[in-house]
């Protein structure tokens, strides 16, 4: 205890939460006359005041169509919008601003490599996914094999939320096409060594998409030493706005991939006997894009590239090291997904409570988790439980915050005894 | 075994436990934890579901919890009864309540009872609120159908 009270006092120092509370009008609110616990940034995190301004001033000043040329506020939205492409170039070390796409969110990238992968599949491929999956990541596979005849077929998970690595290596085979796999577990918070899984996907050509909605909130991924094909995630998770996420792709694929919509934006010469693709990354970006929402996003990103990341991760840490030594004050309470390598997730179900009424009661002591199966109905059969209470931090939580949430199943526990 | 009338006419919400009983405990309990001690009670009063009525036609969805749903229609009287099960403890507690107001009642005096302005009342409407997935929104709209074809025979 007396060493965690020093490491905790180190980070302090480091990482002013108070401060970049401040940052969050949002957190500063009272919920049923107690003060905001908001532990569900799984799900979506709250916005620092810069992505409201940036979104604010780029409606006040500078709000007009992008790529069409003709007067200068076009060109200020134009040039908002491509450095905010810019900017999550910089923030996935992608190659080119090319192979950034903008999508509506994780959901979209996903469906939109899906469809433009069909091409490639025939009946008996198989597309590898995992136990621990999202749903997005899991049905529109399941939709592409319907139309393909390909087969999906999932990794299996260890009972502590690790990825099975036995499961993987024997599911890899000459059939497989596709790894789909996610880099942290949204129900979990297991952290899965994606970068030997991708490079022996790579060995045997498969193709590699990382689903990163979970783990862009905790730190920043490398698409090139990564090595992957696809990465996607989402703004809202990450700081930013909803309904803007983002696609990397490598070009090769990008170009070879059919567009996902057609309409404006998308073209390069529309005629009734031949139309003819843009070129990338505008290829997939048919109609108006979500012009506010990107610079949102840039702001988001610029924001945490102006956070101290090793005192963040650091803090984030001493989060789930608080949380897991207080799981014992709960009696009946068990943590669901105890892997190695986590981010500060704790999913947890306690004897003879339904996550709902822990959901219930704690929104009354102002406490905001999440509860359900969160979109994780495979793995939630595989743990046997109809959902889990889950509460999941951010780098503007704090350890009294983390007690408040064990003080609060405390009470809830008494109110059943 | 499927219900018996018995088992109906045996549940105590709406006819032992009266909408007044609960509308006056809720007077004297102040905070939330003696509101919902409270209400996690009433939910213990919820009288035991047979296991065979758990099937399809009978499961309330919309819910993150599991809720089960059936009604007698008892000739004798011109009543209908209910009875409702639920795994959730609070899920159990409104459903008890809804049961206060609605269980034992002629179909048309059932119809004519607001749910919502009661659950105003008690200041738990954010629960029967079409917002949160909890169900019991669509539980009334099941009792409620229930009710009106019943009116309706």
């Amino acid at each position: 205890m007396s060493d965690l009270s020093v490491a905790n006092n180190t980070v302090t120092k480091a990482f002013d939460v108070e401060a970049i509370r401040r940052d969050f009008p949002i957190l500063s609110q009272e919920i049923n006359g107690k003060p905001l616990v908001y532990l569900d940034n799984g799900a979506s995190a709250q916005k620092p005041q810069v992505v409201l301004d940036a979104m604010d001033s780029y409606y006040c000043e500078m709000h007009s169509n992008v790529h069409r040329g003709a007067h200068t506020l076009g060109d200020r939205a134009t040039a908002a919008f491509e450095g905010a492409r810019e900017v999550v170039r910089g923030f996935l070390n992608a190659p080119s601003t090319q192979e950034i796409i903008w999508t509506r969110g994780t959901t979209e990238a996903i469906n939109l490599v899906a469809n433009g992968l069909a091409p490639r599949l025939k009946a008996g491929d198989e597309i590898l996914v995992s136990h621990m999956e999202h749903h997005a990541n899991i049905v529109p596979w399941q939709m592409l094999a319907e139309r393909t005849g390909a087969k999906v077929v999932p990794v299996q998970v260890t009972p502590e939320g690790e990825l099975d690595l036995d499961s993987f290596n024997s599911l890899l085979t000459e059939r497989t096409r596709i790894l789909a796999i996610t880099h942290v577990s949204n129900v979990l918070g297991t952290v899965n060594p994606i970068a030997p899984l991708i490079e022996q996907a790579k060995k045997r050509g498969v193709i590699t998409l990382i689903d990163g909605a979970q783990a862009v909130p905790h730190f920043k991924p490398d698409v090139q030493a990564l090595d992957c094909d696809f990465y996607v995630f989402s703004a809202h998770k990450l700081f930013g706005p909803t309904g803007i996420g983002v696609l990397y792709g490598r070009s090769q694929l990008l170009e070879e991939m059919p567009p996902y919509q057609g309409g404006g934006e998308m073209i390069e010469r529309v005629s009734f006997e031949r139309t003819t693709w843009n070129v990338l990354p505008y290829k997939f970006e048919a109609g108006t894009p979500a012009i506010a929402e990107a610079v949102g996003l840039a702001a988001a990103i610029n924001y945490m590239d102006g956070l101290d990341r090793k005192a963040m991760e650091a803090a984030e840490n001493a989060l789930l090291v608080r949380a897991n030594e207080l799981v014992e004050t709960v009696p009946g309470m068990e943590v669901i997904g105890t892997a190695k390598h986590k981010v500060p997730v704790m999913s947890f179900k306690i004897a003879g409570l339904h996550p709902s009424d822990i959901g219930t009661l704690l929104d009354q002591q102002g406490i905001a988790i999440r509860t359900g199966h969160h979109c994780a109905m495979p793995l939630m059969d595989f743990y046997g439980v109809p959902g889990t209470a889950r509460a999941s931090f951010a780098f503007y939580n704090t350890l009294e915050e983390v007690e408040k949430l064990f003080t609060g199943l405390q009470k809830i526990q008494r109110l059943f005894t | 075994m499927s219900a018996s009338k018995q088992q109906f006419l045996d549940n105590p919400l709406g006819t032992k436990t009266t909408l007044e009983d609960v509308l006056d405990a809720f007077e004297f309990l102040d905070d939330w934890e003696d509101r919902y001690a409270y209400i996690i009670d009433l939910g213990k009063q919820l009288p035991g579901f047979p296991d065979d009525e758990r099937v399809e036609e009978n499961y309330v969805h919309g819910c993150q919890s599991q809720v089960w749903l059936i009604h007698h229609h008892d000739a004798d009287s011109g009543k209908l009864f209910l009875l409702i099960d639920s795994d959730a403890m609070i899920v159990r507690g409104l459903a008890a309540i809804i049961l206060v107001a609605l269980n034992g009642k002629p179909a048309r005096d059932l119809l004519a009872t607001d749910i919502d302005e009661l659950f105003e009342q008690l200041d738990l409407f954010r629960h029967i609120s079409p917002t949160r997935g909890n169900g019991l929104r669509a539980m009334v709209g099941k009792i409620r159908d229930i009710a009106a074809a019943d009116a309706a025979a």
